[in-house]
């Protein structure tokens, strides 16, 4: 029995050495080496600025400006709009503002939920009000489910092309682009299924609107 | 639904037997002590190991002697992770290891996450990165998921060996089976995994938090962490625990389709294995391949329902005036709670596959699942894990379901039942009984006592809604979830209050975090006394030649009998409790 207790002890801190320093610190070497950007979140600056990562979704609202110029507050949260000139991410729900990635969460919205009916009429308004006045044949049929919804995560960096192809109407009008330059630029920055056939397509929301601020100069 | 979404769940099982059958054979290999291709590369590491723990991994245990090697070395494991995530902000745990300053975790919150992890079960009322140090995630929690997932390996091993055994009483030696699987199972997949997921954009660094200032003039600030490296062990093990709090859903954990179908494989992997490993070292490949269908075939029609369910759109959806069917560039279905770019399909298969097995990792929020979609999980978790199951858990469960098909199958035609030319007996099918019977009990208990309390119901969160249905089932899926050590979540269900990250000021549930984790004990390790006592019971059998009058185990017949015993097990056991949660809501088109 002693004998036993021995062997335990000794076997769970030579294997905490082996799987929980020596394996772990391998792993990182070898994102570190072969894969910096990759293991170091994908990291995008412009001009000298970081601005987000790569595959982390962000939020394309402003802060609204009281009239001295200051950013408005209510509840000691920053009032924000959609950005016009930006192709806008899909609803957020994280704690402390939307697109939080220092604290994910899920939304936990039930199916039957009352609560969650308000939540998407409310997203469903808000993108008929935003898009319908450059997409004049804009109905709720046409509105993809990804625009009026919160994704798993809060943090979803894409959305559904469908979506893209809707907001490029607005996003072409405010910045005087042809629509058709706007369309290939949502195709460039649309990735596919992994292996062909894992997953659904998506679009790039901060890759493309990087892209958009390199053609007509931005806020950055 | 579309063609893509059905040809992703048929690849899925394709691709997964392709990788399971050479694994099953590889791993049949590894517990019977013959030569594998990676022995010149291991034997060294492998001898060395036996010296340090001060070992004869010769030295054959029976079934008392192997249990109590496998309690104590969970005991220790239980021990040094409660310190671990107790100190963490201590004067041995460098900087950089805890680059934010946080604090350690409430006693309560951390007896429950502790628990969690040494009983494979992850289930997680913290959050990652606003909780755990990467201290605590690099050396406790991935260090569980190797060990807990090992012990449950070892286990159906020893199952094994009791099963075909002709050496009388010994099962194998606990010492020698756990470093076997860690050193030639659990790391070099671990290690070929990780690199994958590396070079799809799994981050692993030891970096502060980043802070990012947006076009639009907003900041965010972004977690990191040793990610990696932790994630696919996640996988891999059947653990499931999130290195942060929305787990595979994390674009960090999961960044795109490739990974997703990478993480999908690696939860199964070892699972299917185990059961072409039966059929192995019984002898007889046509015993592992009846099992096989049979899982096959409900893991299949769970994920069908799945994603039919999910395709079609939630009833707040429609009342909220949404259209939910697929357009042009668009998947369409219930995307609440789910990742553009894992879909309707990517997230149903996903989600089902973690609830089979007892991973309970997610990529999408199962709460945010319709009525039917979220019953689909806990469908699983009523079949006890048996479809494929966890790593070792879900092959020892299966064959206790054996056991009891081989004894009600003899006691149909009149014959004495014999398994593998062993008589089973009064003694085994008592045994085994028990060893079914505990992990629902564990969950129904519970589940009463979660929601008959004032204490109880504290947990439930306000969306859910204390006395509506989507409350209930929060209630049901957490005590289910943990009894299965599963852990995965209608996440809404609260153990753990935090105001700020870093836990200081957090307090815990006692009533929910202590109840569940003893759950978590006790339907872990008093099934696997059971299972290794049966073990025992079998080894020292003499065996008899097949006649003609003995029942096939191998054949559709038996496969038949076999759905037949787990279904029905399953649906009298929890039919009334799936009724009040998600059926209800299912059913109707009502919003509560």
């Amino acid at each position: 029995m002693r004998r036993e207790i021995v062997t335990s002890i000794l076997a769970v801190l030579v294997i905490t050495v082996l799987c929980g320093i020596l394996y772990p610190l391998f792993i990182a070497g070898v994102g570190q080496v072969a894969f910096p950007g990759n293991a170091n979140g994908q990291k995008v600056y412009v001009n000298g600025r970081l601005v987000g990562s790569k595959i982390i979704g962000q939020s394309f609202r402003r802060p609204v400006l009281e009239k001295n110029g200051k950013p408005k507050e209510e509840e000691e949260e920053i009032v924000t709009e959609a950005d016009p000139r930006y192709f806008q991410s899909r609803p957020s729900a994280t704690e402390g503002g939307e697109y939080n990635a220092a604290a994910s969460t899920f939304s936990n919205r039930g199916p039957n939920n009352k609560s969650t009916e308000e939540a998407d009429a409310e997203y469903l308004k808000e993108y008929l009000e935003r898009e319908k006045p450059y997409d004049t044949g804009l109905t709720a049929a046409a509105v993809p489910v990804d625009a009026v919804s919160t994704s798993a995560s809060n943090l979803d960096p894409q959305i559904s092309k469908a979506n893209a192809l809707i907001q490029a109407h607005r996003v072409a009008a405010v910045r005087r682009l042809p629509l058709s330059q706007v369309e290939s630029l949502i195709s460039k920055y649309t990735s596919g299924r992994g292996l062909g056939f894992s997953g659904e397509p998506g679009v790039d929301v901060l890759e493309l609107n990087l892209a958009l601020d390199r053609l007509t100069g931005g806020s950055a | 639904m579309t063609v893509s979404g059905w040809a992703t769940i048929i690849l899925f099982a394709v691709i997964l037997t392709a990788l399971a059958l050479p694994l099953g054979s590889y791993m049949a290999k590894v517990y019977t002590g013959q030569r594998v291709f990676l022995t010149p590369l291991l034997g060294r590491p492998e001898r060395l190991m036996y010296r340090l723990v001060r070992t004869d991994p010769e030295q054959g245990q029976d079934w008392k002697r192997y249990a109590g090697s496998l309690l104590l070395f969970s005991l220790g494991g239980w021990l040094l992770l409660y310190l671990i995530v107790r100190t963490q902000n201590a004067f041995y745990v460098p900087h950089a290891l805890n680059p934010l300053g946080y604090k350690s975790g409430t006693w309560n919150v951390s007896f429950n996450t502790v628990s969690s992890f040494v009983t494979n079960t992850n289930w997680q009322y913290y959050s990652g990165e606003t909780t755990m140090t990467y201290f605590s995630q690099m050396v406790g929690l991935t260090v569980q998921n190797f060990v807990s997932a090992g012990a449950g390996i070892c286990v159906a091993a020893a199952l094994i060996r009791g099963i075909v055994g002709r050496s009388g009483k010994t099962i194998g030696n606990f010492w020698q089976d756990i470093v076997r699987t860690i050193l030639y199972v659990l790391l070099p997949i671990s290690i070929v995994g990780a690199i994958i997921l590396l070079s799809q954009g799994v981050i692993d660094n030891f970096s502060t938090y980043l802070t990012a200032h947006t076009v639009t003039g907003l900041t965010q600030t972004i977690a990191m962490g040793p990610v990696a490296s932790q994630e696919v062990i996640k996988e891999l093990g059947t653990n499931g625990g999130g290195f942060f709090n929305v787990n595979s859903a994390h674009p960090f954990e999961n960044p795109n389709g490739f990974t997703n179908l990478v993480e999908m494989l690696l939860v199964l992997v070892i699972p299917a294995a185990l059961v072409f490993m039966y059929g192995r070292m019984a002898r007889n490949r046509k015993q592992g391949y009846a099992i096989y269908g049979v899982m096959m075939f409900m893991f299949l029609g769970a994920v069908a329902v799945a994603y039919v369910a999910e395709a079609h759109g939630s009833p707040a959806q429609h009342a909220a005036g949404i259209h939910t069917h697929v357009i042009s560039g668009s998947t369409g279905g219930n995307l609440e709670g789910k990742e553009q770019r894992f879909g309707i399909a990517g997230s149903a298969l996903f989600d089902t596959i973690t609830t089979v097995t007892s991973c309970g990792a997610v990529n999408s929020a199962i709460e945010s699942f319709t009525g039917i979609g979220g019953a689909v999980p806990m469908a699983n978790l009523s079949a006890s894990e048996v479809i494929f199951g966890g790593t070792g858990t879900g092959l020892y469960s299966m064959l206790l379901y054996v056991l009891l098909a081989v004894f009600i199958g003899g006691l149909m035609v009149g014959r004495t039942p014999e398994w593998l030319g062993k008589k089973i007996e009064a003694r085994e099918v008592k045994l085994a009984g028990l060893g079914i019977l505990i992990t629902p009990l564990a969950a129904l208990f519970a589940t009463a006592m979660g929601v008959a309390t004032k204490a109880g119901r504290a947990s439930i969160s306000e969306l859910g809604g204390v006395h509506k249905p989507q409350g209930f089932s929060e209630t049901f899926y957490a005590y289910l979830s943990q009894a299965n050590n599963n852990g995965s979540a209608f996440a809404g269900y609260t153990g753990y209050i935090q105001p700020n990250a870093g836990n200081a000021g957090a307090h815990g549930v006692t009533f929910a975090d202590l109840l569940g984790g003893f759950d978590m004990l006790f339907a872990r390790f008093a099934p696997i006394l059971f299972v290794l006592a049966v073990a025992g019971a079998l080894a020292g059998k003499k065996v008899s030649p097949a006649g003609l009058g003995t029942m096939r185990t191998d054949n559709p017949t038996f496969a038949v009998l076999l759905i037949g015993v787990v279904v029905l097990v399953g649906a009298l056991t929890f039919f009334p409790a799936l009724l009040l949660g998600p059926i209800v809501q299912g059913l109707t088109g009502h919003l509560y």
